[in-house]
């Protein structure tokens, strides 16, 4: 009985992932769909609507990216995965794509094997206290109980940075950001760290967020990224470029709204011809159709669209783009060329 | 004419192996052994591929590697400079700690409720019976975030302890001396002298005397029918010993002469001088040392500014004071200056080092120390002892759960025992009392105690929910935090898993040992 | 006697009295308070001390469960709604997000449209189970359903073709006839081994070939048809799917202004409450009417937008088949060169290399031999994964079935179902196995079922979860990967069984002696005795105990949101990360406790009513 449900089901329903071989373009190919892990929810990052369909910017992504290999940025099946499970998953090849606000840390490079494509946020450990507490410094949190997210590089980080300061401080760790929320808002901890954009997420949905500070200290760099195994670098360099096709098109001004109108014929720009596959061959050096940057844009919009829809100033959420405006404007977001 | 034929069994056929029943089951065990092997091979040569690929390598070196993480709640000495090694035994004493306050109290609530539920009053057996219902129907998770939550939310935090302007505080300590806040419970702490371990060994022969004396007790009993009363002697082989050598032990410990030994400090510098020279001063000391708290009153009623850290053992301090994360320890007068010359000849130290020259009493052999509300900076209590609200949650909430099944196992135990059992107590003229204690109980123990032993065993592997509520136990630093900065899964979870299997065996062990000394001896 | 009586007679009453009515506090309401509330004074501080009790539960929570909302769209409204009466978001619970998820807590991320899929398997579940345990009153024909049931039910969840649940089910005819003819020749035991091989053999080798086989057959009759019914389907479709977007967007236009009309009224109505207005009622109203014509447009909406959302996902799936489609001919034509073309390699690979499937084995080649191994591995790479291709886009274009569902679209109270019911059906044969083998006086399978049994227990479920989710893959072949579900449900299997092998083995212990001396003394042998007298009664005895472990199993899979499954408590954390509902809290862990306190409560009772029962038709 054991055996044959086993293999019913493996069979039925296709649950075999097969090999997880070297050439994951074709795997993702034969298969029709992207495997695109997230996170279990994210404010702004991941979370699925009531119809189950998820969006937030790092789904943003997992899209662009399905949207440049298919031309629809539906087919992409989104994989919840825990802080602990998220690197097993990528590295057994049950999913191809890791989107999961993951911070770029050279062991996780080097030792763990894989490949940050680039970077999407970049972000920083920050420090949220209640006004009431008085406090304006990082450095006045001598004795405070802090709650933390556990799983990620946050704990490392706070330990670093009490050990340097000479402070003393006591840790709660919580298993989920939405406990740690509610632990912060009850006074069960007097400071609440974890990188600063989840914090701005997290002050938005208070019912009086004005009664809460974050902190200027930002203790530690935070790159966020997506990433994918090594090994494969055609894989890779999929990835790193339609990541650099949205952050592109919103330095040529290339938006949804004037896509159509920008793809329909060769421009003035070389550059934006060339992104947009009305000229060269750059889609197929990557084995895509010519079009592949204009479907990524296509899926959510460029870099700058991306960001204002999920986790931009109009919404709940609120970031202002600080450190991830272009490089134009006093940014870190920067795309190599397209030539 | 020799009609003798060869016995069958000199014919040996190789099909005998099958057929033969004398056979069979050697045949049988051979191939399942042969299985086995060929099973285990199979597993362990993927595992060593998989690894190859992986370019990783089966090896526990990780654990001896800098942990770099904090761990709020240490039964054992531990900071975040020590080793991962030394985080998973932080975890396992945790886990070892809750597992056991657990099965205390899930006994106890068991028992309570069990008997409450064949009570003739309904309001009572109705509740009993709901609160039974309620836990064993509901997932256990669920309860332990639930009674989390309600202690998050229906408990004050601890700043409302603090004094505002006008002096008054929001809410007052019970007895001046425990604050229960939503971080946890603040009581007094107890600080154990050089010479406490004395004491111990004191209690651990009271202990085997009132053993004693209970046995002899029964011993009279059995031979003379008469009744030694046991309770007021063996209260008393506790306590006066005790008191005895606390008294004793506190004579010695107060003639202790200790010293204050300060970095940046001139030869023969007093503790006002030595503040004022350096602002503030960081002083450290080991947590619960009855010397330590003694320093801390020192340097509160000289009214200096200074700030409290912690340290845990002649190595540790030399660390610390080299690392400029302490600028003045108390030591021993006897043993200053040894302690002074091994710090200078750490590497890299170059700062001066000298003893202070006020010196102070160890103290008594155990010191009490007071939860204090700090008056400057971040609202929180100072010394005592914390009894964390993960902790108070999660044992609360295992107990209560494992509590409703035991309630079941009591009430089925009791209702085991059958009615003619204490009729004739009651006929032979046995007190209510000694009728439960001599003749229910120890049938009803029977029945009770097998599947209590495996609620036991429940409640440890359900201790590794902890990391629901944030309890640093096992799962969450070496199978948690440690697997995720290490990338060792199989490692980290193979040593979890072998405690875990280690500690259940070692209960049912002993339990099973209880168990078979008090069944029936049947015929 | 009688003469006595009879003198006495004169003071006896010869009349009856009327009853008189017991005393006050013997009857009624009184006595049964005396005697069940009052009996003594302990008693009494109990009575009072519990009243207390449930007096100070019930006072925090009935207000606010009364002052509850159920109609708001998000935490934000709730308080609003709460507001207007000038409540804070404590004095009253925010309902409304059940209202508006709880078709997900159920269901995970199920598609919407397929839903009767697993009702009707959750149904039949019952239908399936009614022979075995009413096996008297039913008859014994349904026993055949209940066997086929596991089949159906995987069939109906996860959907696909129905060729492959088909052969696998014909893989055990195959071994029970392979049993039965084998055995006639060889015997008992080579009959079992022939059996087991022949029905590995069929599921391993001929069941993928005969499927592949019918799906091409299939694929390739359907082919013309359906690409131009796909093409048609494209064309018709999209612009049902623009339209379907431009109601969806004119319904969201229309919610966001009601919206802002409904911000306007609740300030107005909360303006009205500071000045303490006779006019407040009449706006308060107006501000709840608003609310609840927002919510009808929203949820028009959402409709709205799942319909484009099916429609979108039917479409680019079209799409992608169709695209595909077009690529099969190419493929066709392509497969044969490049498999030649691999194996023209391998055959040519030199001889220190020849058998190597990796470039693990190659640490001591030369470089030649290195170049030409990995030329031969990437071209049979390329060949596997070809056919992989065909191989799927025929599955697809063959399917004769269900539309298939992905594991992880499962979730809710769904998946915990599915995984407990899953666990202990799939553990029932290795705890019998286990159990017979913790009896045996063999010794070698003895200790390793008792080290398998107590492994297995000792070590929590959590720990085995983390394995089947981080470690499964380190222990099977290089390369295999499969489905996370699927891997929690073996590793849960293995969970159960060691419990069920005990619960089991309680029931063997439970049988009195005689039974085994009376089917030894019929003859029987070891397995036939099994099967024919202890195991239908031992099993009969543990079916209580086997739904206790059923319950436990149950309420143990909350457990799988550790390892990023959502369960309901993992969807609450989604939900909680949505910008609507982010901050709630107590309302959905009542609604998940409440569900999961119907159900065991009542399968408790359940084998309760069923132990009681068993023990009077043991007596």
């Amino acid at each position: 009985m054991k055996k044959t449900v086993f293999f019913g089901a493996l069979t039925v329903a296709g649950l075999a992932a097969g090999m997880a071989s070297a050439a994951t373009l074709d795997d993702v190919k034969a298969r029709g769909s992207l495997n695109c892990g997230v996170t279990t929810g994210l404010v702004g990052f991941a979370a699925p609507d009531a119809n189950g369909v998820w969006t937030g910017f790092d789904v943003g992504i997992c899209r662009a990216v399905a949207a440049a290999i298919f031309g629809d940025p539906s087919a992409v099946e989104f994989v919840p995965t825990t802080g602990q499970t998220r690197f097993t998953a990528l590295a057994s090849g049950e999913i191809d794509l890791l989107a999961r606000n993951t911070t770029w840390t050279m062991s996780r490079d080097a030792d763990l094997k894989f490949e940050f494509v680039g970077v999407n946020y970049y972000d920083g450990q920050g420090f949220m206290v209640p006004k009431a507490l008085g406090i304006s410094s990082a450095k006045d949190l001598d004795g405070a109980t802090v709650c933390i997210q556990t799983g990620t590089t946050t704990e490392l980080n706070l330990a670093d940075f009490f050990r340097t300061n000479n402070l003393s401080y006591d840790p709660v760790p919580i298993e989920t950001n939405a406990e740690a929320q509610q632990q912060y808002l009850a006074g069960a901890c007097d400071v609440f760290t974890t990188d600063a954009s989840g914090l701005a997420a997290t002050r938005a949905t208070f019912e009086s967020p004005e009664d809460h500070v974050l902190l200027p200290e930002i203790i530690s760099k935070e790159p966020l990224g997506p990433l994918v195994r090594h090994g494969d670098n055609e894989w890779g360099d999929i990835a790193r470029w339609t990541l650099n096709a949205l952050i592109t098109a919103e330095e040529l001004g290339i938006t949804s709204s004037n896509l159509a109108e920008m793809s329909a014929a060769p421009t003035d720009n070389p550059e934006v011809n060339r992104l947009l596959g009305t000229e060269g061959e750059l889609g197929a050096m990557l084995g895509l159709e010519p079009d592949w940057a204009k479907n990524a844009i296509a899926a959510g919009g460029n870099y700058g669209e991306l960001f204002e829809k999920n986790i931009g100033e109009n919404t709940p959420i609120g970031l202002a783009r600080g450190l991830n405006a272009m490089w134009t404007e006093g940014g870190l977001i920067y795309s190599p060329p397209f030539r | 004419m020799s009609t003798l034929t060869d016995p069958p069994s000199n014919t040996f056929r190789l099909s005998q192996l099958i057929y033969d029943t004398r056979y069979r089951s050697i045949t049988i065990q051979v191939v399942a052994l042969i299985l086995l092997c060929i099973a285990f091979y199979w597993l362990i040569n993927n595992t060593v591929q998989n690894l190859a690929n992986l370019g990783k390598e089966f090896n526990f070196g990780f654990l001896s590697s800098r942990a770099g993480y904090d761990i709020n709640q240490r039964p054992i000495p531990y900071d975040n400079s020590m080793t991962h090694w030394r985080a998973a035994l932080v975890g396992m004493s945790n886990t070892l700690l809750v597992s056991f306050l657990g099965c205390i109290a899930a006994t106890i609530i068991g028992v309570i409720f069990g008997v409450l539920r064949l009570s003739n009053n309904w309001v009572v057996s109705r509740l009993a019976a709901v609160y039974v219902e309620g836990f064993r129907n509901v997932p256990l998770l669920l309860w332990i975030i639930a009674i989390f939550a309600l202690f998050t939310e229906g408990m004050d935090p601890p700043n409302t302890f603090r004094p505002n302007a006008e002096g008054i505080a929001q809410n007052d300590m019970i007895f001046g001396v425990i604050a229960i806040t939503n971080q946890g419970t603040f009581m007094p702490g107890l600080a154990w002298s050089s010479l406490a371990w004395v004491m111990t060994l004191v209690l651990i022969a009271s202990i085997a005397g009132i053993i004693f004396l209970r046995r002899r007790a029964r011993d009279i009993q059995a031979e003379t029918g008469r009744i030694v009363p046991v309770f007021l002697p063996s209260l008393g082989v506790f306590i006066v010993p005790l008191v005895l050598a606390y008294f004793a032990l506190s004579a010695v410990s107060q003639r202790n002469e200790q010293v204050f030994i300060a970095v940046g400090a001139e030869r023969g510098m007093d503790l006002a001088s030595f503040a004022e020279a350096s602002g503030r001063i960081n002083y450290c000391g080991i947590p619960n040392q009855a010397g330590s708290i003694n320093g801390q009153r020192y340097l509160q009623a000289a009214d200096v500014n200074f700030r409290r850290g912690d340290y845990f053992g002649d190595t540790d301090a030399r660390q610390a004071l080299a690392a400029g994360n302490c600028s003045l320890i108390i030591a021993d007068a006897s043993e200053a200056t040894a302690l002074i010359a091994e710090i200078e000849a750490t590497p890299l130290f170059d700062e001066r080092i000298a003893v202070l020259s006020d010196t102070l009493p160890e103290g008594r052999a155990i010191e009490v120390h007071y939860p204090k509300m700090t008056e400057r900076g971040i609202p929180r209590f100072e010394d005592g002892f914390q009894l964390r609200n993960p902790l108070i949650a999660l044992w609360l909430a295992l107990s209560l759960y494992t509590g409703a099944f035991i309630a079941e196992i009591v009430r089925a135990g009791i209702m085991a025992v059958s009615r003619g059992q204490s009729e004739a107590a009651f006929a032979l003229g046995l007190r209510p009392n000694r009728t439960m204690r001599l003749v229910i109980l120890p049938q009803a123990l029977r029945v009770i105690v097998p599947p209590l032993i495996s609620q036991f065993l429940n409640l440890t592997k359900n201790s590794s929910l902890a990391i629901a509520v944030g309890y640093m136990d096992v799962r969450a630093t070496l199978g948690g935090i440690t697997i995720n900065q290490t990338g060792r899964e199989l490692e980290g979870i193979l040593l979890m898993g072998m405690f875990y299997l280690a500690l259940s065996i070692a209960i049912s062990s002993v339990m099973n040992f209880y168990n078979n000394r008090n069944t029936l001896k049947e015929r | 006697m009688s003469d006595t009586h009879a003198q006495s007679s004169t003071f006896v009453r010869d009349k009856m009295l009327p009853e008189s009515d017991p005393p006050l506090r013997e009857k009624g309401a009184v006595k049964w308070l005396r005697e069940n509330l009052f009996s003594s004074w302990l008693n009494a501080i109990l009575t009072v001390l519990s009243l207390l009790v449930v007096y100070w539960a019930l006072s925090g929570l009935i207000p606010w469960l009364l002052n509850s909302v159920w109609t708001a769209g998000s935490l934000s409204e709730c308080r609003e709604v709460l507001s207007v009466d000038g409540m804070s978001s404590h004095d009253g619970a925010c309902f409304a997000v059940i209202t508006d998820r709880w078709v997900q807590l159920l269901f995970g991320f199920y598609p919407s449209d397929l839903y009767w899929r697993p009702i009707l398997a959750f149904v039949l579940f019952f239908v399936a189970l009614a022979p075995i345990l009413f096996s008297e009153q039913l008859p014994r024909q349904m026993m055949w359903f209940s066997l086929v049931y596991p089949f159906l039910a995987v069939w109906l969840i996860w959907g696909g073709s129905i060729w492959s649940p088909l052969f696998v089910l014909l893989g055990f005819v195959v071994g029970v006839v392979a049993l039965r003819e084998l055995s006639k020749v060889g015997g008992a035991i080579a009959g079992v081994i022939g059996a087991i091989v022949v029905a590995l053999i069929w599921w391993g080798l001929v069941t993928p070939w005969a499927t592949d086989t019918l799906h091409r057959i299939v694929g390739e009759a359907r082919i013309e048809s359906k690409t131009t019914e796909l093409s048609e389907m494209a064309e018709t479709m999209t612009p049902r799917f623009e339209e379907l977007e431009a109601q969806r967007d004119a319904l969201t236009a229309r919610a966001t202004e009601e919206a802002a009309t409904k911000t306007a009224l609740l300030e107005e109505a909360l303006a009205l409450r500071a000045e303490g207005s006779p006019n407040f009622d009449a706006a308060r109203t107006a501000f709840l009417a608003q609310m609840d014509v927002l919510m009808a447009t929203r949820r028009e909406a959402s409709d709205a937008a799942v319909a484009a959302f099916l429609l979108d996902e039917d479409l680019s799936e079209a799409r992608s088949l169709l695209a595909r489609t077009r690529l099969l001919e190419a493929q066709d034509a392509q497969l044969p060169n490049v498999t030649e073309r691999a194996e023209t390699l391998r055959a040519n690979l030199p001889d220190a290399v020849a058998n190597l499937i990796s470039m693990d084995g190659a640490g001591d080649a030369t470089s030649d031999e290195r170049e030409a191994l990995e030329a031969a591995l990437a071209a049979e790479e390329q060949a596997a994964t070809l056919e992989d291709a065909l191989r799927s886009t025929y599955a697809t274009l063959g399917r004769v079935g269900l539309e298939p569902v992905q594991s992880r679209e499962i979730g809710g109270f769904m998946l915990g179902i599915i995984i407990g019911v899953a666990g202990i059906v799939l553990s029932l044969p290795l705890g019998i196995l286990l159990a017979l083998g913790r009896q045996s006086p063999l010794l070698i399978i003895n200790k390793s079922s008792v080290a398998f049994i107590e492994v297995i227990r000792g070590v929590p479920l959590i720990v085995w979860l983390i394995t089947a989710s981080l470690l499964l893959n380190y222990f099977l072949p290089p390369g295999t990967n499969f489905d996370l579900m699927l891997r929690v449900i073996i590793m849960v299997t293995f969970f159960s069984a060691a419990y069920i092998a005990e619960v089991i083995r309680g029931g063997l212990a439970a049988l009195p002696k005689g039974q085994y001396e009376g089917a030894d003394s019929l003859g029987l042998d070891y397995w036939q005795s099994m099967r024919l007298i202890i195991l239908p009664q031992a099993l009969k005895i543990s079916i209580p105990g086997i739904v206790n472990t059923f319950i436990g199993l149950f309420k143990d899979t909350v457990l799988v949101v550790f390892i990023g499954l959502l369960d309901p408590i993992g969807l609450t954390n989604a939900i909680r990360a949505s910008t609507d509902w982010n901050g709630i809290y107590w309302e959905l862990f009542i609604f998940i406790g409440l569900l999961f306190f119907i159900f065991c409560f009542s399968m408790g009772r359940y084998s309760l009513y069923l132990e009681r029962k068993l023990q009077r038709e043991h007596r």
